[in-house]
């Protein structure tokens, strides 16, 4: 099992290599000179060529290139223009909240998608299987942003339930993020509850085809000894394939969801560098997500392999 | 619906009759193709709603007040009723409008999103799967950029390229054109090795030939598919793009800015931001069915699969 984790962690080492130009790349998109639109309409000469020297854009590209890997090898991800603090530390401050609420989304995703898609399998071409999947495709249709607005309507601003936005710390006041982080938790869930839940029915469709839940049932076991025992675990494989799909999903909405209800989180801060053209941060920001969704990747293929042996023994890789 | 003749057109490989039989083979297979599709409800369903959606956007000048920039400042904040059916906003214009006139630009958009993919994923899947010298390199960029969580990518591109429609339209391209290739290449990958394939090899045709005769009509229909999905993304992450305020001017509003819009009046004003977002939704809801009826009809393998 560690021989097959090393693997898959020394495979990525050349993706990684070339995610880092990428988003190093980002930069030289930029038409005319990243300094002065990041400088803004109101910078002086001077001040821009202040932003030019921090970025080393003064520098010939193959120095820039150089001491940007250089940077990195050292942790280093630059500093943002705009809080004029490393990348490093921004996106490290911000990270709590953004896992909280993620976490708490695929909480809900995890319950609600497996519900919705073993109910509507088990219940194969009735009624419940149509309202089932048809809730799944509207969480697959509805923009995750316009739903959290729609939520704050309902909960917030007519019921008054829920507030409107803003975070608390859940180690402070446990029911106050309860009561923060619901909404956004649950608009970033919509879709990926649509997601899981059609593929768990097709997977729980799938098994329940096969001989040994016919077995199960024919050696007199109850229907939810079958389904719990011989079905779920069987189920589990196809389900996990599709975790690392949910948590790049998770981190693309938790920008805009995060902008929507202001969440201090990572999203946030990644959307108002941005919109602010802080491309330092941008750059960093990118390079860490995309890195972290790599090493989970890795951890969902791991999971895999467990759930799945031949996975580690035919090398299914 | 000619796009589909190919799509299931295993006469391709088999038929050796006279190029007469050979078009009423494959008209009588257009036609089972369309009749097995509009007997799928999904697909109908689908069909029918984007129909509409797509019909609204066409008739927008004769829509609601005509013009979505014209101002009415003494009918501000009309909440939807006869005169003004989806309302109107903070300036007193029609929010029929509006919504018209964005679901044109949002659709125009998804369209060429859909363009480029159907045109650089193809050619750049067709290269992978064809030339197995090519294969590694490509697809090794292919996975560095699907590395990048989808729409986070395409913020970042946009956020790189300044706002404007057309830097939608790439950034958006640039996120789904690897994906598109690697369906694409898959399948060609399972075609390439088929015996026509072989045949046609041994006859002496050239590489040119088997590719675009032989291959790639024998493997559009996964594409086809796809396709259906990149318009619904493609809408989806415009309506980011545009709230995040990435994507068109102000003066030319697709439905993400329009929410944008909304969103500071959503306490007085509730219309200002549902009604662009239940236009986005209602659309991809039908584009999301059209597909799954698309999955089901050209692609029985992954029907089963996907039940």
């Amino acid at each position: 099992m560690m021989a097959y984790f090393i693997k898959r962690l020394l495979q990525c080492i050349p993706l990684l290599l070339l995610v880092s130009l990428l988003s190093f790349g980002l930069i030289k998109l930029v038409p005319g000179d990243p300094a002065v639109v990041m400088g803004g309409t109101n910078a002086t000469a001077a001040e821009i060529e202040v932003i030019r020297k921090n970025l080393g854009l003064d520098r010939p590209l193959h120095i820039q290139i150089l001491s940007f890997y250089g940077n990195l090898a050292q942790g280093d991800l630059g500093r943002s223009l705009l809080l004029g603090q490393p990348v490093k530390e921004a996106i490290i401050e911000r990270l709590p909240a953004t896992v909280s609420v993620a976490l708490y989304s695929m909480l809900l995703t995890l319950v609600f998608g497996l519900a919705i898609g073993v109910l509507a399998a088990l219940h194969h071409n009735t009624w419940i299987d149509q309202g089932a999947m048809t809730v799944a495709l509207l969480g697959v249709s509805l923009p995750n942003f316009w739903l959290g607005l729609v939520l704050i309507l309902v909960f917030s601003v007519h019921l008054g339930w829920l507030p409107t936005g803003g975070y608390v710390e859940p180690s402070t006041d446990f029911l106050g993020w309860l009561r923060s982080a619901t909404l956004p938790a649950v608009s970033l869930a919509m879709l990926q509850i649509g997601l899981l839940a059609r593929i768990t029915r097709s997977a729980m469709l799938e098994v329940l085809r096969q001989d040994y839940i016919r077995t199960a049932r024919a050696k007199g076991l109850s229907e939810l000894a079958v389904i719990g025992k011989h079905a779920l675990a069987n189920v589990a494989i196809p389900v996990v394939t599709v975790v690392g799909l949910i948590f790049s999903v998770l981190l693309s909405g938790s920008i805009i969801v995060e902008t929507v209800f202001s969440v201090p989180g990572m999203g946030a801060l990644l959307g108002n560098a941005i919109l602010r053209r802080d491309y330092p941060m941008i750059q960093g920001g990118l390079l860490f997500v995309a890195t972290a969704l790599m090493l989970l990747n890795i951890l969902v293929d791991v999971a895999y392999a467990w759930f799945d042996p031949r996975v580690r023994v035919g090398g299914g890789h | 619906m000619p796009g589909l003749t190919r799509g299931c057109g295993w006469v391709e490989g088999t038929e050796v009759a006279q190029p007469a039989a050979k078009r009423v083979v494959r008209r009588s297979l257009a036609w089972g193709t369309l009749a097995r599709l509009l007997r799928h409800r999904a697909f109908v369903i689908g069909a029918v709603l984007l129909g509409f959606m797509v019909l609204l956007a066409l008739l927008a000048p004769w829509l609601g007040s005509g013009d979505p920039n014209k101002l009415a400042v003494r009918m501000r904040f009309q909440p939807p009723s006869m005169d003004h059916l989806l309302g109107t906003d903070n300036l007193g214009r029609s929010m029929l409008s509006r919504v018209v006139y964005g679901g044109q630009l949002s659709l125009m958009i998804g369209l060429w999103v859909v363009l480029l993919n159907a045109v650089f994923g193809v050619l750049l899947g067709a290269l992978a799967g064809y030339f197995s010298r090519l294969d590694g390199p490509l697809m090794r960029f292919a996975d560095a950029l699907m590395a990048f969580p989808s729409v986070l990518l395409a913020i970042g591109i946009a956020a790189a390229l300044g706002p404007s429609v057309s830097t939608v339209v790439i950034a958006l391209a640039v996120v789904y054109i690897p994906r598109t290739a690697r369906i694409l290449r898959a399948s060609v990958l399972v075609v390439r090795e088929l015996d026509y394939v072989h045949s046609a090899r041994v006859a002496g045709a050239s590489h040119w030939h088997i590719l675009f005769r032989h291959i790639l009509p024998n493997s559009m229909s996964p594409l086809i598919v796809q396709l259906s999905f990149v318009f619904a993304y493609a809408i989806l992450s415009e309506a980011v793009l545009g709230f995040l305020g990435l994507g068109a001017p102000p003066t030319q509003p697709s439905w993400g800015i329009l929410i944008a819009e909304g969103r500071g009046y959503i306490r007085e004003a509730w219309w200002l931001t549902f009604m662009p977002g239940a236009a986005i939704a209602l659309t991809v809801l039908g584009v999301n069915l059209l597909g799954d009826g698309l999955r089901d009809v050209l692609d029985p393998r992954l029907k089963i699969e996907q039940g």
